[in-house]
């Protein structure tokens, strides 16, 4: 268990540590400076700006200090929002992200396990099928084409919900519920193969002829090692809806963190886009130990070793 | 010698001819009916794309052409019949050529991606070792950062450079504007998906060249002294194609998936050049409007997605039954 989390933690400060390096370099890399699009700056004013957020030192000594503030708890000033800390930022939209991701993510489980068990037990027949066309839909049918579809179908006939937007509490079922397609239609195939595969074992057998009941041979027997794959691939799931959302904050005017990455992006806002892939490696971090221990609790195998 | 010899069938014809693996493979993969129309789909919006629309455009119909009294035409009018968008440009055509780039993008990235992760992963695998070792820690190093983020940052800085490349060519060498700048917004995106997406396609290309290069007849090939070119390409490689192609096949519809999740949030295809997410982007806007301006790329970029993976998943189970499970 401590092994599990030591080596997690050693794999997650490397790939921050890579993480935050190339994004340092290619962020100033990229051509154009924050300040070019403001109105009425003349060169001076640019240098003056350049030097107030440290921007006119040479490359390395910036990334050191990068470093340093970074260690101190100071992710920076935004570039492109004046006035306004990165740190503020997230703090403001991670929760947002974070209530949506959580709540998808359950819907996702919700639909797409089931899915998924109900198509290895009726491996090969019309359930099967019918499931693993849903599951491609869920797949094919993406964020930018479901969002506008709910919108039309969902928000507008029934003018309970609001269109886009994030004003009052019911702002989040929109969202949830088309990020949560793409989840389940995964889980389901990763259900599916996981679920056929233990059937397959010698001791479901044993089980199917000592004669105890299909609902138990698959609650009691099958179901823990068989949900293995889709344990696994919940922990980067986690961190990627969380952050990788842009398209459905994009729809549905949700005021989460993928915005700001765009935003980041398009107006050179260096710290800004540093601070949110830090915090995102770090999330992704969290998300695949997370996912790590709940596997070893699953695995008697994992936790004896 | 002369009784065995009148027991076997006079005529050639009869003889059982022994079937190829890849015939054999082809049969299975005739008997699945979705792969089949998978298939048929991809085949046809290739023709539609890459055919038919070169040929409407040399009659004269334009995606850019704009007829503001026609405008937000439904289907049934305008020239190609699909009626037309907000500034009154023809859907068909914009849908068309609008397919035209993302799937160049995808074939593009993909065959970059076949070709690195072949050359990468062959080598990995045939070293091993130590240095085999060491390059898929690359690999996984790479394959833990996040894909959207980082082929973003990188199209960015490509995209600079290829801009400037592109005025230069126009200015100086004089060359067809439209099509430079076309191909200068769809090169950097192509080189960003494939720069970062070949890293599975290197992982699968290893393990299978690290097993195949255990077997007995590589052992035998190594024996009579060939060089470690020629058991790679002759003897490796061929041996690989049948999980190179399934991958490959299930990597262009996520890589038209990137590419229109790219345009729609504005880091991707740009206009005046436009692709299924840009048009999707663009129809969403007028959802309360004018529904078609939505409904026809996102019906056709979805039907596209559905075909590829259907027939990936058949070549999958054709190619290789026993991982025809899941």
């Amino acid at each position: 268990m401590l092994r599990v989390i030591l080596s997690r933690l050693l794999q997650t400060i490397v790939v921050v540590f890579l993480l935050v390096t190339f994004t340092f370099f290619a962020v100033r890399a990229i051509p154009g400076n924050p300040f070019a699009a403001e109105k009425a700056t003349s060169p001076e004013e640019q240098a003056a700006l350049e030097a107030y957020y440290g921007l006119d030192k040479p490359l390395p000594i910036q990334y050191l200090n990068y470093w340093g503030n970074v260690i101190q708890g100071d992710f920076g000033d935004s570039l492109a929002m004046k006035g306004r800390k990165v740190s503020t930022l997230i703090s403001e939209s991670f929760p947002v992200s974070l209530k949506l991701g959580i709540l998808s993510l359950f819907l996702g489980m919700g639909i797409g396990i089931p899915l998924g068990i109900i198509a290895a037990l009726f491996h090969n027949k019309w359930q099967d099928y019918s499931a693993m066309v849903i599951a491609m839909a869920g797949i094919c049918i993406v964020a930018f084409v479901l969002g506008p579809i709910f919108q039309l179908l969902i928000a507008k006939p029934l003018s309970l919900l609001n269109v886009a937007g994030w004003n009052r509490g019911s702002d989040i079922i929109l969202p949830a519920i088309t990020l949560c397609f793409g989840v389940a239609a995964y889980l389901a195939r990763l259900t599916r193969g996981g679920m056929l595969d233990v059937l397959s074992q010698d001791y479901i057998r044993t089980a199917r002829a000592k004669g105890v009941p299909t609902m138990q041979i698959i609650t009691k027997h099958a179901m823990r090692p068989a949900l293995m794959p889709a344990v696994t691939f919940l922990g980067p799931a986690f961190a990627a809806i969380i952050t990788g959302s842009f398209v459905v904050e994009n729809i549905f005017l949700v005021p989460g963190m993928g915005q700001h990455f765009v935003l980041g992006i398009t107006s050179k806002d260096y710290n800004l886009v540093l601070g949110l892939v830090l915090f995102y490696g770090i999330l992704m971090g969290i998300a695949n130990l997370l996912s790590d221990i709940a596997l070893i609790f699953m695995d008697p195998k994992l936790r004896n070793s | 010698m002369t009784s065995t010899a009148k027991t076997l069938p006079a005529d050639a014809a009869s003889i059982e001819k022994g079937s190829s693996l890849w015939a054999d493979a082809f049969l299975r993969l005739k008997q699945n009916k979705l792969a089949m129309l998978g298939g048929i789909i991809v085949i046809l919006i290739l023709i539609l794309c890459f055919i038919v629309a070169p040929i409407l455009a040399m009659t004269g119909m334009d995606a850019n052409a704009q007829d503001l009294t026609n405008r937000f035409a439904p289907i049934g009018e305008g020239k190609g019949g699909l009626g037309t968008d907000q500034l009154g440009r023809d859907l068909l055509m914009r849908v068309l050529e609008g397919g035209q780039i993302s799937l160049l993008v995808a074939i593009l990235a993909t065959l970059m991606t076949v070709t690195i992760g072949v050359i990468y992963g062959g080598i990995a695998g045939y070293v091993g070792g130590r240095t085999g070792n060491i390059m898929m820690r690359i690999v996984d190093g790479l394959l833990a950062m996040p894909f959207l983020i980082i082929v973003i940052l990188f199209r960015e800085i490509i995209s600079g450079h290829v801009d400037d490349l592109a005025k230069i060519l126009i200015d100086d060498w004089g060359w067809n504007d439209n099509t430079v700048l076309r191909f200068a917004n769809l090169i950097p995106l192509t080189i960003a998906i494939a720069g970062f997406g070949w890293l599975s396609m290197g992982r699968i290309v290893r393990s299978s060249a690290a097993s195949l290069s255990q077997q007995e007849f590589v052992e035998a090939a190594r024996s009579l002294g060939l060089s470690h070119r020629r058991i790679l390409f002759r003897h490796i490689l061929p041996n690989m194609l049948g999980p190179v192609i399934i991958y490959a096949t299930l990597t262009i519809p996520s890589f038209i998936l990137y590419e229109a999740t790219l345009s729609f949030i504005g880091l991707g295809i740009e206009p005046p050049n436009s692709s299924w997410g840009k048009l999707i982007q663009e129809g969403a806007n007028f959802l309360e409007t004018n529904l078609t301006v939505l409904a026809i790329p996102a019906v056709m970029f979805s039907l596209t997605l559905f075909a590829f993976n259907f027939l990936g998943d058949g070549l999958r189970d054709a190619l290789d039954p026993r991982a025809s499970k899941d």
